[in-house]
């Protein structure tokens, strides 16, 4: 079956620095090199750097890739400035979200402008798809599927600028969070952004496919002093936790919508003129908005280390209200988390509850979301 | 006690016997390769003393960060004592995993199940396995 997994340029790499491998929307990918806990720690505390060339990138070409995207994600693209990047959805007509994406305004060194989006590697697939469905004019807009020819690195942690900024011409320190720039790499185009899914100060780059462990080798010798790390998806995904970041397939999915996501932020139903936008699920959104949500995200802290993990019955006062949809224990809190979705709209925080964890009820208090934010 | 020395479970369980007043006293643990692939270790749900275990079955479980793996008893019989204070200290299992990390001692009820394997084929299917 291995062999039908898709790789990353850095897959060798993985191998050769120890890391256990797993099979992650279809592709090889690592879960964690030594301890997902260390891991952890090393990204709050120092810098580690993640693949996550397994994320889709679709490139958007032509006068029309704005507008096409402005119908397509849940806020608007065409008021974007170059070098801006976007958190938004892509939902369907009934307002179900089908993922959650970052949008990228760019300039390449020619000068064309362009438009990118970063999919969830598992719905890569679907959104293609969906896309070529909801746009089937090709003559205004040039779509690519760009993630087989290019990967993508995290570095994430307070160190990450000190550490990857000898890798560049130009002061890092001036990008603002969610900024990208197209610059370069041994000659090479490359979009450096500073973005992540950590909850730390952190940068992303897209690089072209056969530089990338050229360009991790430079990283590591960069952070040889702030003590650089890998990092695998075990860390990515309790670091995303405890920032309360949804994940798709967990805290996302088909049958949601925005607004019980708790991602209200992420829907811009009107224009920056004040005017109805129109995109897709936006009736439905609006719908949702005026008659309210039937539940909604909730976080919830744990006494122990023992996981409440997804799937698992939330209860209160012996009635079920609701299931989890992310659990762990958190390395920063040293207790476990949990989000899920409960019916019970207006429980107010600090609100005891109770998780069956297999079979044993496990005393839950409801928590302002995230868990963690740095200082 | 020497790693060298235990029967094995396939599942990664160890067992060693010891002979007390005319019984069969079984302490069980789980491997070094088994604490080396689930790592950061949160939670272990041990038996009660006095409860019955079966050879092949289910008698607690241990969690990771990233998963709940079940532990299956390599004898049946009754359990006699538990290692409480592995629950707080489960680095203990990454440090001595034969000795200080013994989970429970069952008074065994029958002979030693024949599946058990030795430590050469235990490491044999460890390194197949990994």
């Amino acid at each position: 079956m291995d062999n039908q997994l898709l790789q990353t340029p850095l897959y060798q790499w993985h191998v050769d620095q120890g890391a256990r491998m797993v099979d992650f929307a279809n592709w090889s990918m690592p879960i964690q090199y030594q301890s997902i806990v260390q891991e952890h720690q090393a990204t709050r505390s120092a810098v580690t750097m993640f693949d996550v060339s397994h994320m889709g990138r679709i490139r958007f070409d032509g006068p029309s890739g704005g507008e096409l995207l402005d119908r397509l994600l849940t806020r608007s693209v065409l008021d974007m400035q170059l070098g801006q990047v976007r958190y938004s959805l892509i939902c369907n007509h009934e307002g179900g979200i089908l993922d959650d994406v970052l949008v990228y305004h760019l300039e390449s060194p020619t000068g064309a402008r362009y438009f990118l989006l970063v999919v969830n590697a598992s719905n890569r697939q679907k959104i293609v798809e969906w896309i070529t469905a909801q746009w089937p004019d090709e003559s205004v807009v040039e779509i690519q599927d760009r993630t087989v020819d290019t990967a993508m690195l995290a570095v994430q942690g307070p160190a990450a600028l000190e550490t990857i900024q000898p890798l560049f011409d130009f002061d890092i320190s001036a990008m603002k969070y969610f900024r990208a720039k197209v610059t370069n790499q041994m000659k090479k185009p490359c979009i450096l952004s500073r973005t992540g899914y950590t909850g730390e100060d952190g940068f992303e780059l897209i690089l072209k496919a056969d530089q990338t462990l050229q360009v991790t080798q430079n990283i590591f010798a960069a952070g040889r002093a702030h003590d650089i790390a890998p990092a695998g998806l075990g860390s990515r995904d309790t670091l995303r936790m405890e920032s309360a970041m949804p994940l798709y397939g967990h805290e996302l999915n088909e049958q949601l919508n925005p607004l019980e996501a708790g991602l209200g932020f992420a829907v811009s139903l009107q224009d920056p003129m004040g005017n109805d936008r129109d995109f897709i699920g936006g009736e439905a959104i609006r719908q949702t908005k005026t008659n309210g949500v039937k539940r909604t995200r909730i976080g919830l802290q744990l006494e122990g280390k023992r996981a409440a993990r997804a799937g698992y019955t939330i209860y209160c006062d012996g009635q079920v209200i609701g299931e989890v949809t992310s659990g762990s224990f958190s390395p920063t809190l040293q207790h476990s988390i949990a989000m899920g979705y409960v019916d019970q709209l207006n429980l107010p925080l600090g609100s005891a509850l109770e998780i069956d964890v297999r079979g044993k009820m496990l005393p839950a208090i409801t928590c302002k979301l995230p868990f963690y934010k740095r200082t | 006690m020497n790693a060298e020395e235990l029967m094995y479970c396939p599942t990664h369980e160890w067992v060693s016997t010891t002979g007390e007043n005319g019984e069969t006293i079984a302490t069980i643990g789980i491997s070094a390769f088994a604490v080396e692939q689930l790592t950061d270790l949160v939670y272990m749900e041990l038996p009660d003393v006095g409860n019955q275990v079966v050879a092949g079955q289910e008698f607690g479980e241990v969690e990771s960060v990233k998963a709940v793996s079940p532990m299956y008893s390599p004898v049946s019989g009754e359990v006699i004592a538990v290692n409480d204070e592995l629950t707080d200290q489960l680095e203990t299992l990454n440090d001595d995993p034969y000795t200080a990390g013994w989970i429970m001692k069952v008074k065994l009820s029958g002979v030693l199940p024949d599946n058990l394997l030795d430590f050469a084929a235990y490491q044999k299917q460890c390194a197949e396995s990994s």
